[in-house]
């Protein structure tokens, strides 16, 4: 027998052996679930202890718990008709941005995906500020942490006050923008109103530098004008029902009285809810605008001066 | 002491690592570098230059630190298990200029493998800017191609030096396995010497914090020639910080070669 062939022999003994496991690994997959990896475990979740042992590799395993929290976020999130947990969330945050303290986006994209509401996120605020206020306290002079931190005070905890405080102390650090500061003499006047919100996102929209920021931006201003239509729809259906002396029990109905034009559709193109029984009008499920954000409510200070906003 | 000799013995040692396929490992780096680049770019959210900057950097060190150790080890006894020590010495060679020319041989395989490597670095950072071009550069703390990016390097070098330096000292006088744990565990307590000068907010001894800072200076201290993180962030380093850390490892590297020197020209090989 030649080398050559022996060679080829050889090659095509492996070639089979392989396909074998391979084929063998493939019917046990299909046959057993339990063969599965648990990817919902954190072995080590001292940040601390992380750091220490990672001796001068810490930057690299940062990038390696940003993309493990990438994947739990992302793989929650695509999560279809069933409960979302976000409970890794925090320590794979916690853990990126301890080992790696200069991880801007760490932070900052970090803290939205915290304090996102479920399903869309976590729906920890108070996570989302711990984060960012580590952030602070290893970069003081970074006002982007301020500014997202007196953001989750208004937006997601509507705590105006606070938020002005933190909008206040980013504007005033070197080099921060000039309307930062002017973000916090509106959450003192007009915390809850919805011309503010739009002004603060559009502000975001046109500012930020990441894509994906601008992006959520874009998508939260088409979340107000949604808000903003529903409170028509809502009038409209309120004279009809005043009229027709019943409640509206579909587009339809109203569509063929002429109060409306065909069904009327969410920026995103989707046609909205409405409920026959309560008279409730939403954005459905399948919308990209799904959920619409609770609206800050009108700030103390101003009273009933604000308009009203449908709940 | 003849530098010829030394060059001689040093030029060995590098082509000697030649032979044994050291170099392979520029393949898997360049290898894993484009893979991951290829990967990352769907998974890092924006983040895939600084990834891929974390990521070269620190196969650079840890490639680096592998034939640090595993190449500094066996430099001295592996001549003296092959006995190939005799006839060396029988020629006109000092055993100084045996141990700097064995450490310089190192020192120039790493420095090659080191060059290289950040060769393909670049090479890969800048294709992955030229693909990702102006969508991802607004997030970049600094250029994709950053000459900064060289200190690290530097860094990375002069800290592998020191674990060269290391390994042979500990290669004129113990077995390779002892003398890869010692070198190994010197490398670990490299980057844990902080805690040793900052012993009094642990114990309250007096004596133990001395000893304690004793070994801060006494033990090599790797943590402050890190500055992968700094370079990535586009933190500055200054000049003067370089300049200091070089000529720390500079004396430190020296002071580990005399002693290696001092132990090995005293063994008797009768």
């Amino acid at each position: 027998m030649t080398r050559r062939r022996q060679t080829g022999i050889f090659l095509t003994a492996l070639a089979a052996m392989l396909a074998v496991a391979v084929a063998l690994q493939v019917v046990r997959d299909r046959a057993f679930a339990f063969s599965k990896v648990d990817r919902r475990l954190l072995y080590v979740s001292n940040a601390e202890v992380v750091r220490r042992a990672a001796l001068s590799y810490d930057a690299l395993l940062a990038d390696v718990y940003w993309i493990r929290a990438l994947q739990h976020y992302g793989g929650e999130r695509q999560k279809a008709g069933r409960e979302r947990h976000y409970d890794l969330l925090y320590p794979l945050l916690d853990l990126a941005t301890t080992l790696d303290p200069r991880f801007t986006v760490g932070y900052r994209f970090g803290a939205i995906f915290l304090a996102e509401p479920q399903p869309g996120g976590a729906g920890r605020p108070d996570q989302a500020i711990a984060l960012l206020e580590k952030g602070v306290a290893f970069n003081p002079n970074k006002w982007d942490y301020y500014h997202d931190v007196g953001f989750i005070y208004y937006w997601n905890l509507h705590n105006y006050e606070k938020a002005a405080d933190w909008f206040a102390r980013g504007g005033s650090l070197p080099g921060a923008p000039f309307w930062l500061k002017s973000y916090a003499a509106v959450m003192l006047t007009r915390g809850g109103d919805r011309q503010a919100s739009r002004a603060m996102w559009t502000q975001i929209g046109q500012n930020e530098e990441s894509d994906w920021l601008r992006q959520t931006a874009q998508m939260r201003l088409a979340q107000l004008d949604a808000l903003d239509q529903i409170d028509v729809l809502k009038r409209i259906m309120n004279e009809f029902a005043a009229r027709a002396g019943q409640r509206v029990q579909s587009w339809q109905q109203l569509a063929r009285a002429g109060a409306v034009r065909g069904i009327p559709v969410d920026p995103s193109g989707v046609p909205y809810t409405l409920d026959p029984n309560t008279g409730a009008i939403g954005v459905a499920t399948n919308s990209d605008l799904w959920p619409l954000p609770t609206e800050p409510a009108a700030a103390p200070e101003l009273g009933g001066a604000a308009p009203p906003v449908p709940r | 002491m003849t530098t010829g000799v030394v060059r001689t013995i040093a030029v060995s040692v590098f082509r000697e690592s030649v032979r044994d396929k050291v170099l392979y490992n520029l393949v898997f780096f360049a290898v894993l570098l484009i893979a991951v680049s290829y990967l990352l770019s769907q998974l890092t959210a924006g983040q895939d230059m600084k990834v891929i900057k974390d990521l070269g950097l620190a196969a650079m060190s840890l490639f680096g630190l592998f034939i640090a150790v595993f190449i500094g080890i066996g430099l001295v006894s592996k001549e003296v298990e092959k006995r190939s020590i005799y006839s060396l010495l029988a020629k006109p060679i000092r055993r100084q200029e045996f141990v700097i020319g064995k450490y310089l041989g190192l020192l120039l395989t790493l420095f090659v493998n080191l060059a290289i490597m950040a060769i393909a670095y670049y090479a890969v950072l800048g294709a992955v800017a030229w693909v990702d071009g102006a969508w991802f550069r607004p997030h970049w703390e600094a250029p994709a191609v950053d000459p900064a990016l060289l200190k690290a390097i530097a860094m990375i070098f002069l800290q592998l030096a020191i674990v060269v330096a290391i390994a042979l000292f500990f290669s004129t006088f113990s077995s390779p396995m002892l003398a890869a744990a010692l070198t190994f565990g010197l490398y670990v307590v490299g980057h844990f010497n902080a805690d040793l000068k900052n012993f009094e907010t642990v114990v309250d001894s007096k004596p133990v914090v001395y000893i304690a800072r004793a070994l801060y200076y006494l033990l090599p201290n790797l943590a402050p020639l890190d500055v992968k993180s700094e370079v990535v962030h586009a933190v500055p380093v200054p000049a003067t910080y370089l300049l200091l850390n070089t000529a720390y490892a500079v004396v430190y590297i020296s002071v580990v070669v005399f002693a290696a020197i001092f132990i090995f020209a005293r063994r008797d090989f009768k």
